[in-house]
């Protein structure tokens, strides 16, 4: 009793024993350190877990809004969409990312529109896909730079300006179908395009054009973009019919006043 | 004052000028804006000759293959032509070669389109009559050259735009039968592209056809001087006299500040506007070329003629081949131009009208006429569309094959909705002069009579203002007459028919008989 006494009237004068508050921090280190250890190794564990989820994401996305067209499991429907099995991420993060798909309607060929999906949503899309089948994959960051500008414009004169004009403006195909302008375009979906041959571009697969030749065609149009025409207005890059017009309308035009103003008969 | 007397009879003394200035210092100019287009092209080809010059100072006319080493890095270590080399050399390390270059490029584009519009002028205002048809020839002239300085001008870079220029123009002139081939080799040193023709065209384009222009400007202007202008009907206006301002000193210094306008003009559309960017094209190289190649506005109706031609019409005759999609485009071309070129001779026939002209019509008193001239710029038009088919197809959305179809059925039948349309057009307009001029506007102001009746009053025109409106030649349908060996010809049958094609419908002008009957009657 005589020892309890002082105890209790301890216990009366401070709550605490001056070790408390040390074993308190020792058990608050504890358990954080421990939580979190706990907490980054079942992190690293669940890494194919996260990826199905990603994919099962994906899944859901492409059964709400693509499988209409593309069917369940993405194997196409005859005369309606192509299988997309073996498309590749590559070609989902194309048509997705820019718009074009899905489609607002059938026509001769998709076009390009505000996209309807987030980068998140985008990148489970493109990851079910490619959960399907190996297919081109979303090239990184670095493959799209470094690449020569002169030794790109002289490849995209070569292999693309048939369709899409020398200074990437756009032109007609057969049918309604057509080459879009490239100005503007980002570099990982002129990229992709050509991983891909989207609508009715060809592949240009790794042996046709290889990943630096693709990266100096990125380069050139890059530097078209972001380089306006040194002789001023472009036109629209358009050719002789945009500078025919423009002299009969603009420049004949303005004489034609001047003719009205010279000979006008004083009042 | 003393110098300059002194300088100008120094000068009188030796060469006689007094007279010459006499005369050209009294040349009157009518005052009507559309009489200004004709200089238009003469100022713009000025230009085009200063410009020109100075380009020649840098440009190397040679296919000689080369490196690029200049300014603009995407063509940096790329082979090509000393002649693509020397143009961007020009266009990026000259100083002011670029803006000079554009200068010549607009200024060519301006001056065959002023010719396009003045030759529109002259023809819808009949100011081709006796005695100007040899002038009218002459300025036809001068259009076809224009075209071949434009194009061989177009084909000097060798640039991938113009190497496919010129890749046309070689299987044109192969689709030529049996000699097609060998005038190729001739023009080209051998095939296509070879290593000679940069160097041919440019020798045509700064010697030949310059010389060529500047003596057909010349005949032009000596003509023009001696037939005097023409000017449109009005009082005091005869077919003796010419209404207007003398050359000295008003309309000179009109005229030279309008070359300084016209140079201002050209000046500010090459320093803002880009013209054939050689630098996007690229050196030629017969495998790739451009979406949207097109050959400059005034050889668009030859390109567009190409692209209308429907598939399958080559055939082989034995080992040969027969390229009617290529002959029929150039025989219709070629008879096109013709056509324009002979025009003053074939209304002169029919009309059988030997009198000198010096009033120009309102197109609306010819308006068989007015109607052929519609008729024919609906078919280049067509032809000239049909050159940005693909163009057309891209902005306005639309199938390439349709646009063509389109075009194909334009062609065809364009001219004659655009013949009956302008005809009629023109009847109506007529029909409303006369009406105007016998009656005078109606003036919205309504009068009731002491009977009770209601009229509105017509307000006359003005003896100055009536004028205009009833001076025009009437034409009628010639009689078919045996002629002096008592028998009808089948020439005078044909004329004939086109003399009646040409007036039958025709509003007559009002005669002196008519307007004072409707004066009498109380200008209602």
């Amino acid at each position: 009793m005589a020892t309890s006494v002082p105890t209790s009237s301890r216990r009366k004068t401070g709550r605490r024993s001056p070790l408390a508050s040390v074993a308190l921090l020792l058990i608050g280190l504890l358990a954080t350190g421990g939580a979190y250890a706990a907490f980054t190794t079942s992190a690293s564990a669940s890494t194919p877990a996260s990826e199905q989820a990603q994919v099962s994401e994906g899944k859901k996305l492409f059964e709400a809004n693509c499988a209409t067209c593309h069917g369940l499991g993405a194997v196409g429907t005859a005369g309606v969409a192509p299988s997309l099995v073996g498309v590749g991420p590559a070609a989902v993060d194309f048509q997705v990312g820019t718009g074009r798909m899905p489609m607002a309607a059938s026509g001769p060929q998709a076009e390009q529109k505000p996209t309807q999906f987030t980068n998140t949503q985008i990148a489970a899309l493109a990851a079910y896909v490619g959960s399907l089948a190996p297919g081109p994959a979303i090239p990184s960051a670095d493959s799209l730079k470094g690449g020569n500008v002169s030794t790109g414009a002289e490849l995209f004169r070569v292999n693309c300006a048939m369709c899409h004009n020398v200074a990437g403006a756009g032109g007609a195909l057969t049918e309604g179908k057509y080459a879009p302008p490239l100005t503007g375009v980002t570099a990982k979906h002129v990229y992709e395009a050509m991983v891909t041959g989207p609508q009715n571009m060809p592949v240009f697969n790794n042996l046709n054009i290889t990943p630096k030749d693709k990266a100096a065609i990125v380069a050139y149009l890059q530097y078209l973009d972001s380089h306006p025409s040194p002789g001023g207005l472009d036109l629209g890059n358009l050719g002789p019919v945009s500078e025919g017009l423009f002299v009969w309308i603009f420049a004949l035009g303005a004489i034609v006043v001047v003719t009205i103003w010279l000979t006008a008969k004083p009042n | 004052m003393r110098v300059t007397n002194w300088a100008a009879n120094y000068i009188d003394e030796r060469t006689g000028m007094s007279g010459l200035v006499k005369e050209l210092g009294r040349k009157i100019f009518p005052d009507h804006w559309s009489y200004m287009l004709g200089e238009v092209a003469l100022y713009s080809f000025i230009v085009i000759l200063l410009s020109g010059t100075f380009l020649t100072f840098f440009f190397q006319a040679s296919m000689a293959e080369t490196v690029y080493h200049g300014s603009y890095a995407p063509l940096e270590g790329i082979k090509m032509s000393s002649a693509l080399s020397s143009t961007l050399h020009i266009s990026f390390d000259v100083r002011g070669g670029l803006l000079l270059r554009q200068i010549h490029h607009w200024a060519a584009l301006l001056f065959v389109a002023s010719i396009g519009l003045h030759m529109l002028r002259i023809f819808f205002t009949g100011a081709f009559r006796k005695p100007r048809e040899i002038n009218w020839i002459v300025g036809f002239t001068l259009f076809v050259l224009a075209m071949a300085e434009g194009f061989t001008g177009y084909s000097l870079p060798d640039d991938l735009l113009s190497g496919n220029g010129l890749r046309i123009i070689y299987g044109m002139v192969e689709g030529v039968p049996v000699v097609g081939t060998w005038i190729d080799f001739l023009l080209f040193g051998g095939e296509f592209p070879g290593d000679a023709i940069v160097g041919r065209l440019y020798t045509l384009h700064i010697l030949l056809l310059p010389a060529a222009v500047v003596a057909a400007i010349g005949i032009h202007l000596v003509l023009l001087v001696v037939n005097k202008h023409t000017q449109f009907a009005g009082p005091g206006r005869t077919e003796k006299n010419v209404v207007g301002v003398p050359i000295m000193p008003v309309f000179a210094a009109k005229a030279g500040g309008f070359f300084f306008i016209v140079f201002g003009v050209i000046a500010v559309v090459a320093a803002t506007v880009t013209i054939n960017p050689i630098w996007d094209y690229g050196p030629y190289d017969p495998s790739p070329i451009s979406a949207g190649t097109q050959p400059d506005w005034y050889i668009g109706f030859a390109d567009g003629a190409l692209r209308l031609v429907p598939p399958g019409w080559e055939f082989m005759i034995g080992p040969y081949t027969v390229s009617l999609n290529i002959l029929i485009p150039i025989i219709v071309l070629v008879m096109f131009l013709v056509v324009v070129g002979a025009y003053p001779f074939f209304e002169a026939w029919i009309t059988g009208d030997q009198r000198e002209h010096h009033m120009t019509d309102r197109p609306r008193n010819a308006p068989v006429r007015t109607a052929i001239g519609a008729a024919g710029v609906t078919f280049y038009a067509a032809l000239w569309a049909a050159a940005s088919s693909d163009i057309l197809a891209t902005h306005f959305k639309m199938s390439v094959e349709w646009v063509t179809h389109i075009i194909q059925f334009a062609l065809i039948v364009g001219p004659f909705i655009a013949y009956f349309l302008a005809k009629r057009i023109c009847l109506g307009l007529q029909k409303k002069d006369r009406e105007i001029a016998l009656h005078g506007f109606e003036s919205g102001r309504i009068v009731r009579l002491p009977g009770g009746e209601y009229i509105e009053v017509h307000r006359q025109l003005s003896e100055y203002e009536r004028w205009r409106l009833l001076t025009y030649d009437d034409y009628q349908p010639l009689m078919l007459r045996p002629n002096e060996r008592g028998r009808i010809t089948n020439a005078a049958r044909l004329r004939a028919r086109m003399s009646r094609w040409f007036f039958e419908d025709r509003i007559a002008p009002v005669t002196k008989g008519e307007l004072e009957a409707s004066h009498q009657h109380g200008g209602h």
